[in-house]
C-alpha cells in the first residue's frame, strides 16, 4: 500500500479552513520535502488534529514504510507519556505549539505549523514488515491496547469502501471526525484512493464557519457518530438547504431506530444517499454497510458485509447459526481484519494472529433476507461519543485512583452511570473520569449508593444498579 | 428565579462552572463548552425558556453575551 499522489495530478487533494488548496501534484511534492528528514522503517507517534500538517505526517509515513501510532493531539498527557515509555519510537511529529513540552528532544524539522521530532529513542523495537500503521482501541482507559494494521488490511478496506459507496473524484467530503479515529482515517483513506477531496477542518458542526465551509467547498459528503446525528436533529438539519450534498454514513456504534428512520426518509425524499456502517478499528474500520435504497425498509439494520467481506453467526458453544432471527457472536472474515493486538514494543514483531478473521464481540442476528441487526454486546463496555469505554477498566481505573471507596459502572451509550459508595467523592471522582478519559463530563453521572449490590460470590449485579438510572 | 439567573443557571449545570466563570465566556473557550456542551446548553436554554430555537441561532450562540441577544429574538430578555 502506497498512496500513488501523482497519479491525480491537478486534482484538488485537500482544502483548508482558511480556503487553501492543493492539488495532489503539490501534495507529493510536499511529502518529498518531510521524506527527506525521516529515517527508513521505524516507529513514529502522529498527534493527530484535522489539519494539513497531521495529514502529510500519515500519507508520508506511510508511503515511506514508517510506522505511525496515531493519536489525538489532545490526548492526556500522562498517558502519552506512558505510550511513549512503552513504544518508544524514533520521532514525534506534533502540532509546532506543543513542541516546548519536549524540549528534551530535537526538532528536525516543521511544516503546516507541525514539527518533526527527534526523541532519543532509535529503532528501540524490530518491526514486522506487514505492520503498517497503529491506533487506539479506545484510547481513554489506562493503558490502551493498540490495533496492528497492515499494508494489505488498509489497502482491502480502502478499495472495499470505495466500490460500495460508489466513490469517485468528484466527490468532496469534509471532516467531522478525528483522524485518529479508525472511521475519521477511512473518509480520508478512501477519498485520497479516487483522487477526490477532503476539507480538513478542525471547526464543529455547531460552529457556523462549518456550514460556511460546507456551502462554500460544496461538499457532498460527511460521516458521524450516533451523537452527530443527534446534534444534526437539534441544529434542524432536516430543514437545511445542501443541495449538493449526496451522502451521509453513519458508524460508531448503534443509531437509535428512530433517527435511523427519520434520517433513512428525509434522504430518499431529497434525493441523497443515507448509509448506516458497522465497524472495528480491529477490522481496519468497516465491515458492513447498509445499501441506502434499503435505508428505510430495514431501518434499525446494519446491514451486509462489504464487497470481499464475510459474516457468520455462532452459538456459545462455537457452531455457526443457520436459521434466521437466532442472536449469536457476529464473527467476521476478510482481508482487512487487524493482524492483532500489541500493548508493548515487543509485540511489534508478532505476525498476523487473526489470519482474517475477527471474532467481533458484538451480538447480532440476521433476518430471513440475510441483513444483520445488532442486539448487544458480549463484554461490559459503552460507546461514547462513538468511543468504546470499557466499564470494568473504568471501574479499575477509580478503585485505583480512589482508596475506599466501592464502585460500579454501567449505563447506556453516551451516558455511563458510576455509582460509589462515599458521597463526598463524587465531584472528585467526576472530575477524574472526564480528565482521565478526555470525553465531555456530560458522559459521566455519578450517584451516590450505600452498598454495591453483589450476589453470594460477590459478583457486581449490575441489572439492579438499572433502577438507578435517570 | 429572574431571566437572568434561569439564563446563568443553564451555563452553569451544562458547562460545569461557577458563576464567576460565565463573565466574558466563550465557545471552546472551556473543554467543557465543546459541540457536546453546547448541544447540552442549547436543550437547557430552550427547557428553561420554551422556545425552539432556530439553526442560525444556534450556531451564532458563541458567547454567553451573544446568548443574550439571540433569546431577545424569542421575546426573552435577559436582565
Amino acid at each position: 500500500m502506497r498512496w500513488k499522489l501523482s497519479n491525480f495530478k491537478k486534482n484538488i487533494a485537500v482544502i483548508l479552513e482558511d480556503g487553501s488548496q492543493l492539488t495532489y501534484d503539490e501534495f507529493q511534492k510536499t511529502t518529498d520535502k518531510l521524506a527527506v528528514h525521516l529515517s527508513n522503517r521505524c516507529l513514529t507517534f502522529n498527534l493527530c488534529s484535522n489539519s494539513m500538517g497531521s495529514l502529510l505526517g500519515y500519507i508520508t509515513f506511510i508511503n515511506n514504510k514508517i510506522v505511525p501510532l496515531m493519536l489525538d493531539a489532545y490526548i492526556n498527557r500522562g498517558l502519552l507519556n506512558s505510550l511513549i515509555n512503552n513504544y518508544k519510537p524514533d520521532y514525534l511529529w506534533l502540532p509546532s505549539k506543543m513542541a516546548d513540552e519536549f524540549e528534551h528532544y530535537s526538532s528536525v524539522f516543521s511544516m503546516y505549523e507541525y514539527t518533526l521530532m527527534k526523541t532519543i529513542y532509535t529503532k528501540e523495537f524490530p518491526l514486522h514488515d506487514d505492520l503498517a500503521l497503529l491506533l487506539t482501541t479506545s484510547g481513554s482507559t489506562g493503558s490502551p491496547k493498540l490495533v496492528r494494521q497492515s499494508y494489505k488490511n488498509i489497502k482491502a478496506n480502502t478499495k472495499s469502501i470505495v466500490k460500495y459507496l460508489e466513490l469517485n473524484e468528484t466527490e468532496r467530503a469534509i471532516t467531522t471526525l478525528p483522524m485518529s479515529y479508525t472511521y475519521g482515517l477511512s473518509i480520508i483513506n478512501s477519498h485520497l484512493y479516487v483522487g477526490a477531496s477532503v476539507i480538513l477542518t478542525q471547526k464543529t458542526l455547531m460552529e457556523r464557519e462549518f456550514w460556511q465551509l460546507f456551502k462554500d467547498y460544496k461538499v457532498t459528503s460527511f460521516g458521524g457518530v450516533p451523537y452527530t446525528y443527534e446534534m444534526l436533529e437539534k441544529l434542524r438539519f432536516l430543514h437545511m438547504k445542501l443541495p449538493l450534498l449526496k451522502t451521509m454514513t453513519q458508524a460508531g456504534g448503534k443509531l437509535s431506530s428512530q433517527l435511523h428512520k427519520k434520517f433513512a426518509k428525509y434522504a430518499l425524499e431529497n434525493e441523497k444517499r443515507f448509509i448506516v456502517m458497522y465497524g472495528q478499528t480491529e477490522a481496519t474500520a468497516r465491515m458492513a454497510y447498509l445499501p441506502h435504497e434499503k435505508s428505510l425498509e430495514k431501518y434499525g439494520s446494519m446491514g451486509i458485509a462489504i464487497p470481499g467481506g464475510k459474516f457468520s453467526l455462532i452459538d456459545e458453544t462455537g457452531n455457526e447459526i443457520i436459521i434466521p432471527d437466532v442472536t449469536g457472536e457476529l464473527v467476521y472474515e476478510g482481508d482487512n481484519v487487524m493482524l492483532g493486538y500489541a500493548e508493548c514494543g515487543t509485540d511489534l514483531i508478532k505476525s498476523n494472529e487473526k489470519n482474517g478473521k475477527l471474532f467481533t464481540g458484538d451480538m447480532a442476528k440476521r433476518d430471513a433476507d440475510g441483513y444483520y441487526y445488532i442486539v448487544g454486546r458480549k463484554k461490559r463496555f459503552l460507546k461514547i461519543y462513538g468511543n468504546r469505554v470499557n466499564l470494568d477498566e473504568t471501574e479499575q481505573m477509580i478503585k485505583s485512583r480512589f482508596d475506599n471507596i466501592d464502585c460500579a459502572c454501567s449505563g447506556i451509550d453516551d451516558i455511563m452511570y458510576i455509582f460509589i459508595t462515599d458521597k463526598d467523592m463524587i465531584d472528585d471522582v467526576h472530575k477524574f473520569l472526564s480528565e482521565k478519559t478526555g470525553l465531555h463530563h456530560l458522559a459521566f453521572r455519578i450517584k451516590y449508593i450505600a452498598s454495591i449490590p453483589k450476589n453470594d460470590s460477590g459478583k457486581t449485579l449490575y441489572t439492579s444498579l438499572e433502577e438507578h438510572y435517570d | 428565579m429572574t431571566n437572568l439567573e434561569k439564563y446563568t443557571q443553564a451555563f452553569i449545570d451544562t458547562l460545569d462552572i461557577t458563576e464567576e466563570q460565565t463573565k466574558g465566556l466563550e465557545y471552546r473557550s472551556i473543554t467543557q463548552w465543546d459541540s457536546v456542551g453546547h448541544m447540552q446548553l442549547i436543550t437547557a436554554l430552550e427547557d428553561a425558556f420554551g422556545i425552539m430555537m432556530d439553526t442560525d441561532d444556534i450556531i451564532d450562540l458563541s458567547s454567553f453575551e451573544k446568548g443574550k441577544e439571540i433569546l431577545k429574538k424569542y421575546e426573552v430578555e435577559i436582565k
